[in-house]
């Protein structure tokens, strides 16, 4: 890397004694790149073993790559600590203008450690930290507001992230997400937990400054290269068009739209809430990351008569991806785009994880429909498919938690099925609730073993598409497709590239990228850095106690058919079974 | 006579905040931010689009009129230039300006001026700038 790039440089708070440092590693970033490559080794430096996730001693690192700030769509954070929701690595990304402002601001990566005794929340501007006091924050009922206050006592508008909490992180539920900009998300795993535990309600970051580059001429024209390819390329114009939820009606044809709790795959409603009919409705905006030209960023304007006043209405831009979609959509088996929509709305207001709460919500449905729960359970509450008012209402109750019941759904989807039965419809894996993706072996096996429970980390769902649908490959060789995706997006998520342009960051592309910043690596050189993150990755997650042995197969999965047909469970264990050999053997084992 | 160019904000309303713009005036000199004569914020939260700030070539400019070292020169056709080394960093220019279009290189403490060169035009994906002649339809703020 290049002597004089602000990369290197870590901002080390202390939440606790209210001071901060700043530490240059080098060392790290030579030889890890950045993102997900740093952020483990800082994690496994900084983590207690077996410390508690939601304990002063479980440190928030965020980290950011050398072409974020020089290249476009390098613009991912990745965020890393212990998950308080599976107990093991907790390791979300996110965009807006997260990255660009840690970059701008100076840092390659933002360390978190200790708690606040008082809510706080922290502004970092021209290199400094300042704590400011966020009593006054606290509290409120809807994650929008405190960044609309924070937007206007805070300097550096256009350069700057405000990264908040709501409610839901306040109270510790474990799958509280943390928001960027009103639309993006550290969503999944329960960071917005880990910033309740702290006390620290938001982070403000903002910074201007110029970065240093290996050979500008050479640096201008890769730019060019890159820029030509985000803009005019195929590979990016279905999340420039419709965003995300152009996924929605392919997969409902391909029956892989979970639908009722994955009681189906395939959605009668699914054309309402497609991405063709909302952008023909409710399309209100479009949005881009910071240095993205794409702009996948879908806002939907709903506008609403009061209830009770004529001639008052309210119109509210609410952002709707395929996830959401899927999650508080065909999973609830709502088909109403203004229900789903109002429910998004809701889920954003209080700041939970949009995916683990559709599950769980589908999972109460279906205990309640088997009589596994009854309406004192739900505090009177009758869950039913399709009924957005009801969920809307049970989300404001996951959160209060007037009942046991509400307590444990909470705590997400294992330990309310744990508690009540239907483990067999519970739709968690590794702990963490499923995403929108039945198409086979390949989505449900990625699932299962990515480093971090994550569609992303693999994209076996793109495997089941591309390969698994012509002819079923025997398990050892789905984990080897799947090993080998997961090992070559450690290398993307370190210099956090977003997944979408993956296409575009091809090894030979990404090698000259690093050139820019002053990286001689190969594409060999590259792969191996891959192979070394995911087994820094496992090894925390060994450490955390981590087993194969210990993954639940919800029955479910095997019950609904699936775009892939011709696998079962036993397909499934003998697939991890190759699985736990490949991660023991890597491990040295 | 040379052709006179400006810049101008022809359509705010498909800005969608990429801020490619910044960065590629930025490219020319320096990559980063630091000295981008183009600046994208929200219009108070992303949900209400963008406002895009950018000299929009005045032809009888403020900031030349308080610049107390006469180091910004008219421009043939409006706006300024930036003579560096007349510049002491006072910064009356950028309080001069009510669009906030002077911006601030911190690392040099000196105005970055917008020369109406276009590259920020050339990178926009969604057709919100244009480099136009002289004349035109007047600029946005």
């Amino acid at each position: 890397m290049l002597k004089d790039d602000p990369l290197a440089n870590v901002l080390l708070v202390d939440l606790t004694k209210n001071r901060f440092r700043v530490e240059r590693r080098e060392d790290l970033f030579s030889q890890h790149i950045g993102g997900a490559g740093v952020a483990i080794q800082l994690l496994h430096e900084l983590c207690p073993q077996g410390c508690d996730p939601l304990s002063p001693d479980n440190p928030i690192i965020f980290a950011v790559g050398p072409s974020t700030g020089l290249f476009p769509l390098a613009s991912k954070t990745v965020a890393m600590f212990k998950s308080p929701h599976t107990g093991n690595l907790g390791e979300s990304h996110c965009g807006g203008r997260s990255a660009v402002a840690i970059r701008m601001a100076g840092f390659g990566a933002i360390v978190i450690q200790g708690a606040s005794s008082l809510p706080v929340y922290l502004a970092v501007h021209d290199g400094k930290v300042y704590f400011r006091d966020a009593s006054t924050l606290w509290g409120m009922g809807s994650s929008i507001t405190p960044g609309r206050i924070i937007r206007t006592s805070e300097p550096g508008a256009g350069l700057r992230t405000i990264m908040r909490i709501g409610i839901a992180g306040e109270k510790l539920i474990p799958y509280a997400c943390v928001t960027t900009e009103t639309y993006r998300h550290f969503g999944r795993l329960g960071l917005g937990a880990v910033f309740g535990s702290k006390k620290l309600k938001a982070i403000a970051i903002s910074g201007r400054r110029s970065l240093p580059v290996a050979d500008k001429k050479q640096y201008r024209r890769v730019y060019d290269e890159i820029h030509r390819a985000a803009v005019d390329s195929p590979v990016m114009k279905k999340y420039h068009d419709l965003g995300t939820p152009e996924n929605v009606l392919p997969l409902n044809a391909l029956r892989a739209l979970p639908t009722r709790n994955l009681q189906s795959a395939q959605f009668e409603g699914a054309e309402a809430i497609s991405g063709e009919s909302m952008a023909e409705h409710y399309l209100g905006r479009r949005l881009a990351c910071s240095h993205c030209p794409v702009a996948c960023i879908h806002i939907a304007a709903l506008r609403e008569p009061h209830p009770k006043e004529p001639y008052f209405y309210k119109t509210s831009m609410i952002a709707y991806d395929y996830e959401p979609t899927y999650a508080l959509g065909s999973m609830l088996g709502i088909a109403d785009p203004v229900g789903m929509l109002k429910l998004m709305d809701r889920v954003e207001a209080v700041g939970l994880d949009a995916m683990t709460t559709g599950v769980v919500l589908a999972w109460a449905t279906e205990a309640q429909q088997r009589g596994l729960v009854g309406t004192t359970e739900t505090a009177g509450l009758t869950l039913s498919f399709g009924d957005a008012d009801s969920y809307i209402q049970a989300v404001d109750l996951i959160v209060k938690q007037p009942t046991e019941f509400y307590s444990h759904l909470a705590r997400g989807v294992d330990a309310a099925a744990q508690q009540y039965g239907g483990l067999e419809f519970a739709l968690s894996m590794g702990g963490n609730e499923m995403p929108g993706y039945h198409t086979g072996p390949g989505a449900h096996l990625g699932f299962l073993v990515g480093a971090r429970h994550s569609h992303l980390d693999n994209a076996g769902y793109s495997v089941d598409q591309k390969n698994l649908v012509q002819q079923l490959v025997p398990p050892s060789e789905l984990v080897r497709m799947i090993v080998a995706e997961e090992r070559w997006r450690q290398v993307l998520s370190s210099l956090v590239i977003c997944f979408f342009a993956r296409g575009i960051y091809q090894p030979e592309l990404v090698t000259r990228v690093l050139q820019a910043s002053g990286f001689e690596l190969s594409a060999d050189d590259l792969h191996r850095i891959g192979t070394v993150i995911h087994r820094e990755k496992y090894r925390f997650k060994l450490r955390e106690g981590f087993s194969v042995d210990d993954l639940r197969l919800p029955k479910r999965l095997f019950e609904t058919p699936a775009t892939v047909g011709g696998w079962d469970e036993a397909y499934m264990r003998e697939a991890l079974r190759c699985f736990r050999e490949s991660i023991l053997s890597q491990q040295g084992q | 006579m040379a052709k006179i160019v400006r810049l101008s904000v022809v359509d705010a309303d498909r800005c969608v905040g990429c801020q490619c713009c910044m960065f590629a005036c930025a490219r020319r000199y320096e990559p980063g931010l630091a000295v981008a004569c183009i600046g994208v914020r929200s219009s108070g939260g992303m949900e209400r689009g963008f406002t895009v700030v950018v000299c929009r070539a005045c032809e009888n400019p403020p900031c030349a009129r308080v610049c107390p070292v006469d180091a910004l020169l008219l421009r043939p056709g409006g706006g300024v230039r930036l003579d560096p080394a007349k510049c002491i960093g006072c910064g009356q220019c950028r309080t001069a300006c009510v669009l906030g279009a002077v911006f601030w290189d911190d690392e040099a403490n000196k105005p970055a001026i917008c020369i109406h060169c276009g590259i920020c035009a050339a990178y926009c994906p969604h057709d919100v700038l244009l480099l136009e002649e002289r004349n035109a339809v007047h600029a946005e703020g």
